[in-house]
């Protein structure tokens, strides 16, 4: 266990101590790639100086809402599904397929439809979380052991009272890793249709800055939504293990 | 009492419900098109008819052949690096320990973001083309290997080990053969992530390919064009992958 | 007759139980059967596997209905729902994982809005009674699989149940544990004198507990034979080693032996 952490460390830490000194030392060339240490301070200077801020809004907002969309209707769905076996049946092949399907050949249409503003990318996020969230969903409500349905009955409990106190803490986790999915691919598809046509969001601004030359904010962009989104899943992988812990994984 | 109709009717009632959901989605589509106007949307047999116009026009196939070809050579990378790659962490404990979670974050980040890090790496091209399709697909290659080693049951390495194998025997006869049902799954996975990424790329930054002819549809902004190309490359993604998904579920029948 | 029908607790009349499984033929799963249970009996069924020893536990719980017959409990008939007084522990683990030992025994009682201080009262002498009061704060994942059935007699127990009904409890306990589990069973048994019907497949263990034992045929379940054990309320496994015992296991398996081989598909004698 220990030696698995050390030499993760050392790949990643390695990895960037390399990239720093091929790009000290002109190996790749600066209009390739600025040294991490100046993406970092570059990072730094963006956030502190706020210009971040509008982009960092549109962009969080935009995930926020296509995220709990993602999370209420792909729950209910799933319930929905859940409780009707015949239309689960016919539905199946499609959501075992719905990821092959590129998601984003759908913007230009909600462009066309919805004019270039916020609305398209919040539902191209929607479209690519929603699924994962239904799937999840249905995953956890079958594996509710049957023996706790039996047991509900055997106290007197009503179909209410049996979804909320013993159906839905067994389907927790599931759930719970549909609403990670949700996060992670919500923040995919947000910032994604931000890069491929937008004029607004932190996926916009990687795209100018590209298309301007500026090493600098670009990479320091790049490095900012690594950061952030492997924070985000750190925290709620660590959620989840605490959680997981307790229930030894039922 | 099964009775012969009893039989029939439990035989074809998935293809049937299938049939009726196709036609319930035509409908509403057709339902949308009457409330949004044509400015908005195409109807279905419309779209449909232009789709089969595309089929034959003199300027699609090539930009279809491009598309292929980056998608191909990405495919192919993807899948035999993302083996490589899969059977020696999944082989090796410690390897595999230590760099799941580094997979799985990798996976969880928007991919675009490395996209301009490859158009500066690559240049404008094929290459970059074929760089984001695997990094989009090699992932999920690479995992579901992984998996599929690491949980071949203790009991068939033990039985092996009694039985006197050689580690290659054991390699083709036991191990492959055990795992071949998830890595077939992540093949699965890996192509149609492939296929995303590829089609990704031609949408930002490309002058050829149907990603990119998806773009100068907005410019064009005919709406008809925009959905034919959709409905194509939707209608293909879900073959390929109905077809692969046919084999998946046969490979786990078997094991 | 008379005497004994008006201290039955539990009665069933001529009860068959079909179900459809699936889109397939219906499974004639138990009967026509009667049983007449005795208020306070120990009473324990052993059969063949799948000669439908759960499916009549459900019948008399009111979790399954009968399809031709009747059920009544308490002079009441039992429709599709499980009347209270009758408390039911599953073979399969139902602790429920989000609760801690302490409310996953309280989740009953609070489903019935007893008081606060009342729920504390009672859920603590149940932990004494069971020996758990030291896992009261643990989670059933820390636990092995016969403390988690404990922690469901507990649950069900805490319930003051006139009927404790037991689907093969301790099946995945080894034997030591089963056999201190039993003696754990007949002291709650005295203790709360409540009436207990316990499935078992385990012959010593049902010759063991019981005041009766039913022995069933092999499906469509039917009782063979009930065989009255005669021991002394104050019981334990030591009357392992009394010479009655050993005769009446062997009764139980010259009665069982032909219905476990029909049940396993060999051809028998009697075939």
């Amino acid at each position: 266990m220990r030696g698995a952490w050390l030499l993760r460390l050392a790949t990643v830490g390695g990895t960037v101590l390399i990239l720093e000194l091929l790009c000290r030392v002109g190996i790749i060339a600066g209009f390739t790639m600025i040294p991490p240490s100046q993406m970092a301070t570059g990072l730094f200077q963006l956030l502190v100086s706020g210009t971040l801020l509008p982009d960092l809004k549109t962009t969080l907002s935009g995930v926020a809402i296509a995220v709990a969309a993602a999370i209420l209707i792909g729950f209910l769905t799933g319930a929905l599904l859940h409780a009707v076996p015949r239309l689960r049946r016919t539905l199946d092949p499609f959501f075992a397929s719905y990821y092959a399907v590129p998601v984003w050949a759908f913007y230009p249409l909600c462009i066309v439809l919805f004019g270039l503003n916020d609305v398209p990318k919040v539902i191209i996020g929607f479209l690519y979380a929603v699924v994962a969230m239904i799937v999840n969903t249905l995953n956890g409500l079958d594996r509710v052991p049957p023996v706790l349905r039996k047991l509900a009955r055997t106290h007197q409990m009503s179909r209410g009272a049996t979804v909320l106190l013993i159906i839905l803490p067994s389907a927790a986790p599931h759930i719970f890793t549909g609403v990670k999915l949700a996060i992670a691919y919500a923040f995919i598809g947000v910032v994604g249709s931000e890069f491929i046509l937008a004029n607004a969001g932190i996926g916009y601004q990687i795209s100018f800055a590209y298309n301007n030359f500026d090493n600098v904010i670009l990479y320091s962009l790049i490095l900012f939504i690594i950061v952030f989104v492997s924070a985000i899943n750190l925290f709620l992988y660590s959620w989840e293990r605490a959680i997981l812990q307790r229930r030894g994984g039922r | 009492m099964s009775t012969i109709a009893d039989r029939l009717w439990r035989r074809w009632i998935g293809v049937i419900d299938t049939v009726l959901l196709v036609g319930f989605f035509i409908l509403a589509w057709q339902i949308l098109y009457e409330i949004a106007g044509a400015v908005a949307l195409s109807p279905p047999i419309a779209t449909i008819r232009y789709a089969i116009a595309l089929l034959g026009s003199a300027d699609f196939w090539p930009n279809v052949f491009l598309t292929f070809r980056a998608f191909g050579i990405a495919l192919v990378i993807s899948i035999g690096g993302g083996l490589a790659l899969g059977l020696l962490l999944g082989l090796n404990r410690l390897l595999g320990e230590a760099y799941e979670p580094v997979l799985v974050a990798f996976y969880t980040v928007p991919k675009v973001a490395f996209y301009p890090v490859i158009l500066l790496f690559f240049g404008i091209g094929v290459a970059a083309e074929v760089a984001f399709g695997v990094i989009h697909g090699v992932v999920p290659v690479v995992i579901f290997t992984m998996n599929a080693v690491a949980t071949i049951k203790p009991v068939l390495l033990k039985m092996s080990r009694s039985l006197g194998l050689s580690r290659w025997q054991l390699m083709t006869t036991v191990v492959m053969p055990a795992a071949l049902p998830e890595i077939f799954t992540g093949f699965r996975v890996g192509f149609s992530l492939t296929l995303v990424g590829t089609l990704l790329s031609e949408m930002f930054g490309s002058r050829a390919g149907l990603g990119y002819m998806l773009m100068q549809a907005i410019g064009l902004n005919s709406v008809r064009l925009i959905m034919s190309l959709t409905l194509l490359i939707v209608v293909f993604a879900v073959i390929a992958n109905g077809l692969l998904l046919l084999v998946d579920k046969r490979l786990h029948h078997r094991a | 007759m008379t005497a004994e029908a008006s201290e039955a607790q539990v009665v069933l009349q001529n009860v068959t139980r079909v179900y459809a499984r699936g889109a397939t033929r219906p499974v004639h799963a138990i009967g026509p059967l009667d049983l007449d249970i005795s208020k306070g009996e120990f009473f324990s069924v052993v059969g063949p596997s799948g000669c439908g020893k759960s499916t009549l536990l459900e019948v008399i719980a009111g979790l399954a209905e009968a399809s031709g017959g009747s059920v009544a409990f308490e002079g009441t008939p039992t429709g599709g729902k499980v009347p209270e007084g009758i408390g039911v522990v599953f073979q399969e683990d139902s602790t429920l994982a989000w609760l801690t030992v302490w409310d996953n025994i309280a989740f009953g009682l609070r489903r019935r809005g007893v008081a606060a201080a009342e729920i504390k009262r009672r859920v603590d002498d149940v932990l004494r009674l069971m020996g758990l009061r030291d896992f009261a704060r643990a989670y059933p994942a820390q636990l092995s699989g016969g403390m988690r059935q404990r922690v469901c007699i507990a649950r069900t127990l805490v319930l003051q149940p006139r009927l404790i009904l037991l689907d093969e409890p301790f099946g995945a306990l080894d034997q030591q544990t089963r056999l201190l589990m039993g003696d754990e069973v007949l002291r709650l048994w005295r203790e709360t004198g409540a009436t207990v019907f316990l499935i078992t497949h385990a012959l010593d263990e049902a010759a063991m507990l019981s005041d009766r034992v039913g022995v069933m045929s092999a499906r469509p379940g039917r009782f063979l034979e009930i065989v009255k054990t005669g021991w002394p309320r104050e019981r334990d496994s030591r009357i392992a080693a009394h010479e009655e015992f050993g005769r009446l296991t062997s009764r139980l398996w010259s009665l069982l032996r032909d219905e476990s081989m029909k049940a396993l598909g060999y051809p028998t004698a009697a075939a």
